[in-house]
């Protein structure tokens, strides 16, 4: 599946403002409907509410792309942004506001980033996440040989 | 209020990681001399006696289609050049032992199957095509 690169990056800015909203505000429910996009967009990314709104109001306006990318590496950055976002939540549940807001905060920084540097954050750790958790192959060696 | 000071204190940190990404994104660097590993290299299917840019690309991975484009470039001004492209998933020995953290990644292996620079994000034609003629001089060609 291939997307109009703009569209995540529209989604971003939006996400961008409601993580600033819902840090400001303190309101779960905001989180919530956050989550619930982010979880939308993960199972695939043209049907995110987001997205939607591009392609309805914004895209009509514009030029085609000019070029296409594909929906995997943005499918990971939305998984990324819901498991920070369902943190907040648990955090802000159970009391643990410290953490809440740090999740927030981590949420918001890589939306912002995607918006205004273009730069993926969940794109950049994947593969140092792979790299340590990821089981070498060779490291098995067979027994007597 | 506590949040307010959150989010411009994030927004601020962001702006400042970001603008120090984008100077440094993509630039060729001199490699360690601990990451020269010929072993690692071999594996990925580096032939010896070949000047190579081997690219660690992932399908999670926008930029590695752009870095993809500027090689194949590269390529093209500098005849002489192989080039390989590995998924660094399916190489993390190589990836480990190479010392890549993230991708697109891009060594620039000389003629001794040794990594003479490499670059993080996407690099510029410019930069890759002035320091690959040294190591085709180099290489005899």
């Amino acid at each position: 599946m291939l997307l109009d690169p703009r569209a995540p990056r529209f989604a971003a800015a939006v996400t961008t403002v409601v993580l600033a909203a819902a840090l400001i505000t303190g309101a779960v429910p905001v989180l919530l409907a956050q989550a619930a996009v982010f979880a939308l967009a993960a199972v695939n990314p043209s049907l995110g509410p987001y997205s939607l709104v591009w392609r309805v109001l914004v895209a009509p306006r514009l030029d085609p792309p000019s070029e296409l990318e594909p929906a995997a590496p943005v499918r990971f950055a939305q998984l990324v942004g819901l498991v920070f976002t369902l943190l907040a939540i648990v955090g802000q549940l159970t009391g643990a506001s410290v953490p809440a807001l740090a999740a927030t905060g981590a949420a918001l920084a890589a939306a912002f980033l995607n918006v205004a540097f273009d730069l993926c954050l969940g794109c950049e750790t994947y593969l140092a996440l792979r790299r340590v958790t990821g089981r070498p192959v060779t490291a098995r060696v067979p027994v007597g040989s | 209020m506590t949040g307010v000071v959150v989010v411009v204190a994030v927004l601020m940190a962001a702006t400042a990681v970001g603008v120090w990404r984008r100077r440094r994104d993509g630039r060729l660097r001199a490699a360690p001399a601990a990451a020269t590993g010929r072993p690692a290299l071999d594996t990925l299917g580096v032939r010896p006696g070949e000047v190579t840019l081997v690219q660690f690309s992932a399908p999670v991975c926008a930029p590695c289609r752009a870095t993809r484009r500027v090689l194949e470039q590269v390529t093209g001004d500098v005849p002489g050049v192989r080039l390989l492209e590995v998924d660094a998933e399916r190489h993390l020995d190589a990836v480990r032992a190479l010392d890549v953290w993230r991708t697109p990644t891009v060594l620039l292996v000389d003629g001794a199957g040794r990594v003479v620079r490499r670059a993080a994000g996407v690099p510029t034609r410019d930069e890759l095509t002035a320091a690959l003629r040294p190591l085709l001089a180099r290489a005899g060609r």
